[in-house]
């Protein structure tokens, strides 16, 4: 067995009355990437931000190279050649790429000889390990995959030996995705050791050798990659058996219930995002549109749902069409059986600071079952969310909770028990597991097999391609705009890619 | 001549009027880059204003003034960091409570040390800071243009005036040439890098407070011993909200900063100048109105000629290290 680099013994830490680490054992191999699984509030990111000095534990001990050490702040983590790449970059917006990279790190009072030793640093590294970026750059003008760069250059700047990654794929494109992992295994083969976090199964499977299973704050397994499954790690991680092809019977499609024809959509600065696009969805299916982010499903779903005013174009519900090109009263759709499930639930689907009964009623507050004459009839209000609650599995159930509070699966839940309980006749969903754990993807899956198999229709946007094969009847896929293609479910993964790419298209142009 | 004698005049009076702004607006910058925002400027400034005038008055030394209108108003400032800072209170609500403070104690402790109506006593020439005159001043004074700038316009200010001008480089040299500066202006946009890059947030915003009650205290001390000769009640008269506006204005970088003050500065002294003086067209206007025209100038100015002024990220927001 090769040399332990980090080895956390008997690590406790709690928050409050919330065990968020409890006896954690772990041996981080050197030159290795071990990846820690598990369901938000786990306590992955606690037991990393010990490590990183960001908390201290109540008990335990933490060995670094052999020796205990003692972490009590970052900088004592940065001595050690611990770096730590954060979920949400630790960066400077309007600050350039050498700024951020000297900041805590200049060597003395002045700063132009710390920049000058940094910028010949950099080159140096980005000879080593191939991580190219423009050292004037500013932060913000970057994309997002290239601010995660930084952060990497940050900790090897630092001189980083051992490098914590906390969900490093949730604001990645699948493309920068990759490239990231292509720099990981380089690091690797560097001697570099890495700790990925995450709670996508996939990521792990990739690129780590060794994966821990964090559950309530205990490491319940660990296991060699290659000895383990996809399934055996979400059962482990959820602490039951977890379908992760979701069960549903064929589907019996009737009436055309939403019908799009020749939509244009321009975004806020005025570039085409949505192209004469036309499909129908029918009572009693659910018609899937893959594609990769940014290929206009959010601004197709924001004209749909009467958010953004489209360019051009005609929608029918039940047969009568939606002033999609002028003025739309998302109530007024609500009224007519067209429900909403926002791809983005903090900025559009929830107000955060509410308490989770006035979320679960919010935009539905007119109706008569929720007011007392002109008053909010707040015992009826309380009673529905907490029938809501109950048929949802809303953890924790308590209504009067602020839904900042909720975990992001519960959240979610909160949005999907507003818009599926006042029994639309079509439902539009954005990303509905975006950030979601695995048992609760399990649980919303199913919801919308349910509202499918009763009679409604259902347009679903995912990024997630495994989602969109496994819920849709039919497959649309989008690319620059367009409809490229529709597929039945049974396509292949690289089929359906390839036309995610556009590379049908572009064969068909020849 | 007659024109370039006036000129030069309201000119002259530009600088003396822009100083207390400027070093008031740099002092508001040190903060406000940090995250501190910092309504209680005016507060500071009064209170140093006070305290050097009532130490000044006593001691009889310009000198032993100005250590006591910078200790109090970093004392002030200390206090807006221990409620904003450490306690994570409203930062604006702690500014103001400064500046109620600052209003009543100085009314207070004046009426009740010298009893002179809030007054302190008229500072003989010892304790006040007073004219420098350049070198050469007087034997050019006579040359035309060169001579009347040098002489007339550059010469004749008091040592605290050259120590704001001169705080304009400086600051802008620590800001951005200086590991200080890197890292006050990143703890005022994300402290949470900050923090993770292994820098102390609390201790870093503290010696930025520091810094905004050493130059409040400047401010204070030039309008007491410099301006006047004595504190006067009230005698800030809305400096420190002027002197935020022309932070904002000068989107928080210090060389516009110095331009912002200099044209508040410069309205004011046209104000007084054309006080009384028949104008060509419209006549003679009312003193009121050529008072309230700086105020008035700064609505329009702040309302529609800078453009976006987008403020540090993080100001106003105290940091917690988040779970």
């Amino acid at each position: 067995m090769a040399e332990a680099a980090i080895e956390l013994v008997g690590i406790n830490k709690s928050f409050g009355t919330v065990h968020a680490n409890r006896d954690i054992n772990l041996v981080i191999e050197r030159g290795s990437i071990l990846g820690i699984v598990g369901e938000n509030g786990a306590g992955k990111s606690t037991l990393m931000s010990i490590l990183y000095g960001f908390y201290q534990a109540d008990s335990g001990e933490i060995k670094v190279g052999g020796r205990p050490a003692s972490i009590r702040t970052p900088n004592d983590a940065i001595a050690l050649g611990i770096g730590m790449v954060h979920q949400h970059f630790m960066l400077v917006q309007n600050f350039t790429v050498i700024e951020n990279i000297i900041l805590g790190a200049e060597n003395e009072a002045l700063l132009k000889r710390s920049i000058a030793n940094a910028r010949s640093e950099l080159e140096r590294l980005e000879r080593e390990y191939g991580l190219e970026v423009d050292p004037d750059a500013i932060i913000e003008e970057l994309p997002v995959g290239l601010q995660q760069r930084v952060e990497i250059l940050k900790a090897l700047y630092r001189g980083a030996d051992i490098l914590i990654l906390d969900e490093p794929t949730g604001v990645l494109t699948p493309a920068e995705a990759d490239h990231l992992f292509r720099i990981l295994g380089q690091l690797k083969e560097q001697g570099k050791t890495i700790v990925l976090i995450t709670h996508k199964l996939r990521e792990i499977m990739a690129i780590t050798e060794t994966v821990a299973v964090m559950r309530q704050g205990t490491i319940v397994a660990t296991r060699k990659t290659s000895d383990t499954t996809v399934e055996e790690l979400a059962e482990l991680m959820v602490g039951r058996r977890v379908l992760l092809r979701v069960e549903k019977g064929a589907a019996k499609p009737a009436g055309v219930k939403l019908s799009v024809s020749n939509l244009t959509v321009r975004d806020s600065r005025g570039v085409t995002m949505v192209k004469d696009v036309s499909f129908d969805v029918r009572a009693g299916e659910i018609v899937g549109i893959a594609g990769v982010a940014g290929n206009g499903q959010s601004e197709l779903l924001e004209a749909i749902s009467g958010i953004r005013r489209a360019a051009s174009g005609t929608v029918l519900l039940d047969g009568k069409p939606i002033d999609v090109t002028g003025h739309v009263d998302p109530g007024e759709l609500r009224d007519r059986g067209l429900a909403h499930v926002p791809e983005d639930r903090h900025h559009v689907g929830l107000v955060l600071a509410f308490e989770e009964s006035e979320n679960s009623i919010l935009g539905y507050h007119d109706k008569p079952q929720y007011l007392k004459g002109p008053f909010l009839d707040l015992d009826a209000i309380r009673a529905d969310a907490r029938e809501k609650i109950a048929k949802f599995d809303i953890r924790p159930p308590n209504d009067r909770l602020k839904t900042a509070n909720f975990s992001g699966g519960n959240q979610q839940k909160i949005v999907l028990a507003r818009e599926m309980e006042q029994d639309p006749g079509v439902l539009v969903v954005g990303q509905p597991t975006r950030g979601v754990d695995v048992g609760a993807i399990e649980f919303i899956h199913k919801q919308l097999i349910a509202m499918r198999d009763s009679g409604k229709a259902v347009l679903l946007v995912s990024v997630e391609l495994d989602e969109i094969r496994s819920l849709s009847d039919r497959i649309l896929v989008m690319f620059d705009g367009r409809i490229v293609g529709e597929r039945t479910p049974d396509a292949t993964e690289g089929e359906l890619g390839l036309l995610m790419a556009g590379v049908e298209k572009q064969e068909a142009a020849e | 001549m007659e024109l370039v004698d006036a000129i030069i005049n309201v000119l002259n009076s530009t600088i003396r009027l822009s100083v207390p702004l400027l070093l008031a607006c740099l002092a508001g910058l040190y903060s406000e880059r940090a995250g501190v925002f910092d309504i209680g400027l005016e507060g500071k400034m009064l209170a140093g204003a006070f305290a050097g005038a009532a130490a000044a008055a006593v001691y009889g030394s310009a000198w032993i003034g100005l250590v006591m209108a910078v200790l109090v108003s970093v004392g002030l400032a200390l206090v807006h960091g221990f409620a904003s800072i450490t306690h994570r209170g409203n930062q604006i609500v702690s500014g103001v409570a400064i500046n109620f403070i600052a209003a009543g104690s100085t009314i207070i402790l004046g009426q009740a040390w010298f009893n002179q109506g809030g007054r302190t006593p008229s500072l003989p020439a010892e304790g006040r800071f007073g004219a420098i005159t350049l070198p050469f001043a007087e034997q050019l004074r006579d040359v035309p243009v060169v001579g009347h700038i040098y002489s007339g316009l550059l010469s004749g200010h008091s040592l605290l005036a050259y120590v704001a001008f001169l705080a304009v480089p400086f600051t802008w040299w620590v800001l951005f040439r200086t590991r200080f500066g890197l890292r006050l202006r990143a703890v005022g946009e994300n402290p949470a890098a900050v923090d993770t890059a292994g820098i102390s947030v609390t201790w870093l915003r503290y010696r930025a407070v520091i810094c905004t009650g050493i130059l409040t205290g400047l401010a204070g001390s030039y309008m007491a011993l410099s301006q006047n000769a004595g504190f006067v009640k009230d005698m800030t008269a809305g400096r420190g909200y002027i002197a935020l506006a022309a932070l904002i204005f000068a989107k928080w970088k210090p060389v516009p900063a110095m331009f912002a003050c200099l044209l508040f500065g410069f309205l004011d002294a046209l104000s007084i100048r054309l006080q009384g003086t028949p104008l060509p067209i419209v006549g003679r206007v009312p003193v009121q109105f050529m008072q309230a025209l700086p105020y008035v100038l700064t609505v329009i100015l702040l309302a529609g000629f800078i453009g976006k002024a987008i403020p540090p990220r993080a100001g106003g927001v105290p940091y917690v290290k988040e779970r």
